[in-house]
């Protein structure tokens, strides 16, 4: 498991850096933090050790009773999203409620994991989720064009297998890319150019940590 | 332009190329001189032809350049930004009514001509 704190982040949208040898790089801009410690969990009252974090400020007369009382609690300004980090008690010593976490965390260069919600697809068939390859369209086939084909055998077994892959909703699910690379950075703008692509549309809620792997 | 946007927008503008490169158009014929790197040594080539496309996009910029070499149609696609191209040379303004000249692709010879703009 990941234990070490992250950041929370909003997906800005996709755009290009020319390295120093004239190459281009495409690259994720993602407008990192800073957020701020909202609660600490601990292993004697809930079980487990993590921090929550909040990021965005939001309108006072947007909050309802129960959550303001949360953010009054620990004393800081109403957020627009909370999450938790799964984190070891001795980094969750290094933190205090109330605590600014900001880009810095971070360093160009720096290996990461992102996660976030992919793009939903809707109900979508086998075609488009798995690239089955569908039927032919013409040599009298009709009606078979973007199927899947046969779901199994015949009395034996007698049913379908499990996990046979047939059309439902496709994507909307929560994506971890391990090994990001950090190309570039804006400390300043709080902004992280990440290479490659990133789970979600544009101002889409993306969680960032240290990479859990080299 | 929202403020996230802008902010993205601001980055890129920093990155665009401090010496712009001669204002050309779809239908003119330009010479753009593109480094090459072989191993080591770094040499400038030249790609001439007629310029048939060209993306707005900030720094995402592209031209396409189409030349006959030996018979065979190359298109070639730049950046527009791309610290690459050297330099850009016109060699002649081409009067062309389309801002994408695909026909061209089918085109040979006579009919693939392009009329100079600025002459009477």
């Amino acid at each position: 498991m990941n234990t070490a704190c992250g950041l929370l982040g909003k997906k800005l949208g996709m755009t290009q850096v020319f390295e120093a040898d004239g190459s281009k790089t495409p690259v994720t801009a993602i407008e990192v933090g800073p957020c701020t410690v909202v609660q600490k969990r601990t292993m004697e009252k809930d079980g487990y050790v993590a921090l929550q974090l909040g990021y965005l400020d939001k309108k006072e007369h947007r909050v309802n009773r129960p959550e303001m009382g949360h953010f009054k609690k620990a004393n800081v300004a109403p957020k627009q999203h909370l999450r938790e980090f799964r984190v070891t008690k001795e980094v969750a010593d290094t933190y205090e409620v109330g605590q600014e976490i900001n880009i810095d965390l971070f360093s160009s260069g720096d290996v990461i994991d992102i996660k976030g919600t992919s793009k939903g697809k809707g109900y979508a068939g086998v075609v488009k989720t798995y690239g089955f390859r569908g039927g032919r369209s013409t040599h009298g086939v009709h009606e078979a064009y973007r199927h899947g084909g046969s779901l199994g055998m015949c009395q034996t077994p007698g049913r379908v297998l499990k996990g046979h892959k047939m059309a439902g909703h496709h994507s909307h699910k929560t994506v971890t890319l391990q090994g990001m690379k950090i190309v570039r950075m804006f400390a300043g703008d709080n902004i992280l150019f990440v290479k490659g692509t990133v789970p979600g549309s544009r101002n889409s809620l993306v969680q960032i940590r240290p990479a859990i792997k080299g | 332009m929202s403020g996230t946007v802008k902010k993205l927008y601001e980055i890129e503008q920093e990155q665009l190329r401090i010496n712009p490169l001669p204002d050309f158009q779809t239908g003119d014929t330009v010479g753009v001189h593109y480094k090459i790197r072989e191993g080591e040594k770094e040499r400038i080539q030249l790609f001439e032809g007629v310029c048939i496309q060209r993306h707005n996009g900030g720094l995402r910029s592209t031209f396409t350049v189409r030349k006959v070499s030996n018979g065979i149609g190359v298109e070639r696609v730049f950046p527009l930004h791309s610290p690459r191209i050297d330099k850009l040379e016109i060699k002649a303004r081409g009067k062309v009514r389309q801002a994408r000249l695909q026909y061209l692709r089918e085109r040979s010879g006579k009919s693939a001509r392009i009329r100079e703009r600025g002459k009477a």
